[in-house]
């Protein structure tokens, strides 16, 4: 009796004690600051915000219906210090943390997220280089993006492998002081415009290998011989960004230009989506801002049956609902943000958050084509676009299902402990 | 020197129930069109290298910081913040404002001042003018065109029948008109550096200026309500309507 009555209180008593110990180190009861930006954070919203309004919302028409790339836009973001705000100061760049660069993203997506899609790769494509590069590599490949504006991009899709990073067959293979690259690879986006690839490659060809081990990262020069971009394709929407398969054949890269060493690749190609997806969420989040307020905007001008059609419940709870869909991303992106910023692993949060803005943006894109009516199907009225740009944020940067697999991957890992 | 404005979002503008002004909380406060132009202008003879120092100067609230702050980072050196707030804040006109900036400069022992050409909350199109008065300085004011030659300034200003040329001499005020300039944007590395730069608090009295007003505001009303129209058939009928109203 005594054995059994102790060992039931322990059992109690330990049950309460691993509750106050999880609520004690829930990150949210440490999630301070979320209700006010610093000075800053407003003044770089201010201009991201200032830029896209005036400069991006009125040009994007005519890059969505031509696919030239946004080059002048681009160019302009550039000189204003919008992109390229994760290199670190030593290389010339601002050292922002991914929430201060998530508040850029928002905006510049507001205006049009094919531009900000070929900003954005930018920041995919270094990156590895930022988390795994030597100063060697760092100084160079990083610090001639501050000083002209370049492109880069990310390279590790093929046309047989997406979701699966695995599967990719790319293959490296060393030759004294190079590897020599031969393989296909698809969907990268600035594909025809990088100065500079981070490429994902296998370089251990036992098939028994395990992933942790068989890929290597490298920084690849786009001019090098055999590098073969194809064409531009015609997706369906994010038209102006420049998205290509590319094509390598005996491309050859000096070991210098391997990130870390040899096998360690796919974890640096995971380790960049952690920091990565948050503004990829934020992108979406922006998008689903301006389906929003050109909804609303529409809503209070047109008339049906003597009332504005914003007077009409059924719109009125369309916006109701997109607005909470909107304002939950966008907190979602920011927790997500923040996490990794404090220096914790955030793959958890950055998953949550950009699954539900892929879904959102998508809904609240829709609904906004759906409270314009005729109008928004039609080219000339700014909604139909926003359908067609949403669709990819489903998709890119982890699929809604890979991104499905990861949060209950994290949260019935956290369950078990 | 600037002022910080009221940004109303139309149709959103409402009298205060005491009918005293207009009605300015949680509105946001941002840079004075034209004086953002001021301050492009400033930068730009900084970057041209025929001036020495830019300093961007405000009169308000703690708010006005902000407006500072964006000044240095199109490239202003340092700023000064005249701590004006409360009901001194609301009462603050053309004329107080004059007397700070005539005060300052003497104490800054500035060359040249350059402000909007006004502000656009008021639209007094007063306080460049009041304060090349004070300072008994020349005045270029509505300028679209300002070059410095020599210890002269030439400036070419807009005015009702067209362009006029003017050449003023040195320590003047200039105010500028929409087209003298486009004002950059802040970029981010120079809002970044533009937190090094310093801003000093002042008070007026430090300068010696009294801000109470001569002024007192009676009442403050909406613009009469539109009344609609009637509608007629014929010109006859317009006419008989017309005579009927002592129109004609």
């Amino acid at each position: 009796m005594t054995s059994a009555g102790s060992y039931c209180c322990l059992e109690r008593s330990s049950w309460r004690l691993q509750l106050w110990y999880a609520l004690l180190h829930h990150p949210s009861t440490l999630f301070l600051n979320l209700t006010e930006l610093t000075d800053q954070q407003k003044e770089f919203q201010e201009v991201a915000r200032k830029f896209a309004r005036e400069e991006i919302v009125p040009a994007a028409p005519s890059y969505d219906r031509s696919g030239e790339y946004p080059f002048p836009l681009i160019k302009r973001a550039w000189e204003l210090g919008l992109m390229n705000g994760h290199i670190p100061e030593d290389c010339g760049g601002m050292g922002l943390g991914i929430f201060d660069a998530c508040l850029i993203t928002e905006e510049l997506a507001f205006g049009c997220t094919g531009v900000q899609t070929a900003i954005e790769a930018n920041s995919l494509g270094q990156m590895p280089v930022i988390i795994a590069g030597n100063d060697a590599q760092k100084k160079k490949y990083l610090g001639r993006m501050t000083e002209e504006p370049l492109m880069c991009a990310y390279c590790v899709t093929e046309p047989g492998a997406g979701s699966d990073v695995a599967g990719i067959k790319t293959r490296a293979v060393k030759k004294g002081d190079e590897y020599v690259v031969n393989g296909q690879k698809m969907w990268i986006t600035n594909g025809g415009k990088a100065n500079w690839y981070f490429l994902l490659a296998r370089t251990d060809p036992d098939p028994k290998c395990p992933a942790s081990k068989a890929f290597t990262g490298f920084i690849v020069e786009a001019d090098t011989p055999g590098v073969q971009p194809g064409r531009k394709e015609l997706n369906m929407g994010q038209r102006s960004s420049d998205t290509r398969g590319i094509t390598f054949e005996d491309v050859k890269i000096p070991k210098e230009n391997v990130l870390i060493g040899e096998g360690a690749g796919f974890k640096i190609a995971m380790g960049a989506f952690d920091k990565t997806r948050p503004p990829v969420a934020a992108g979406a989040t922006g998008l689903a801002q301006r389906a929003l307020e050109e909804a609303t905007k529409y809503a209070l001008e047109r008339k049906t049956f003597g009332k504005f059609i914003a007077e009409h419940q059924a719109v009125s709870f369309l916006l109701a609902e997109m607005a909470m869909k909107v304002e939950l991303a966008r907190m979602a992106y920011q927790r997500a943000a923040w996490e990794v910023d404090q220096g914790r692993r955030n793959t958890y949060y950055a998953s949550i958050a950009k699954a539900f803005a892929g879904d959102i943006a998508n809904q609240c894109a829709a609904d906004a084509v759906q409270i314009f009516g005729g109008n928004g199907f039609n080219s000339e009225y700014p909604v139909e676009k926003l359908m067609r740009d949403a669709k990819i944020y489903q998709i890119y940067e982890g699929t809604a299902q890979i991104q499905r697999l990861i949060i209950s991957r994290e949260h019935l890992g956290k369950f078990k402990q | 020197c600037f002022a910080p404005f009221l940004c109303l979002r139309p149709p959103q503008i409402r009298v205060k129930p005491d009918r005293t002004g207009v009605v300015t909380d949680g509105v946001k406060h941002s840079m004075n069109p034209f004086c953002e132009i001021a301050v492009e202008e400033a930068v730009k003879l900084k970057e041209k290298k025929l001036v020495k120092e830019v300093v961007a100067v405000s009169c308000g609230p703690q708010q006005v910081q902000e407006t500072i702050r964006t000044a240095l980072a199109m490239g202003a050196d340092r700023g000064i913040h005249v701590e004006v707030s409360g009901k001194d804040y609301e009462t603050l006109g053309p004329l107080q404002v004059s007397k700070i900036f005539a005060a300052l400069a003497k104490k800054e022992q500035a060359d040249l001042i350059i402000l909007g050409k006004q502000a656009i909350d008021d639209d007094c199109n007063q306080t460049g003018q009041m304060t090349a008065a004070l300072l008994d300085w020349p005045q270029g004011t509505f300028a679209s065109e300002v070059t410095l030659e020599a210890d002269k300034l030439k400036v070419v200003r807009e005015i009702d029948g067209g362009l006029e040329t003017i050449k003023i001499k040195l320590p003047a005020v200039v105010t500028a008109d929409l087209r003298l300039n486009t004002p950059r944007y802040a970029t981010l590395p120079n809002i970044m550096k533009a937190k090094k730069k310093k801003i000093v608090n002042v008070k007026p009295a430090d300068l010696g200026v009294d801000v109470s007003s001569r002024l007192e505001v009676l009442k403050v009303d909406e613009p009469p309500q539109r009344q609609s129209g009637v509608k007629v058939e014929t010109v006859h009928d317009l006419v008989e309507k017309l005579k009927e109203a002592g129109r004609i």
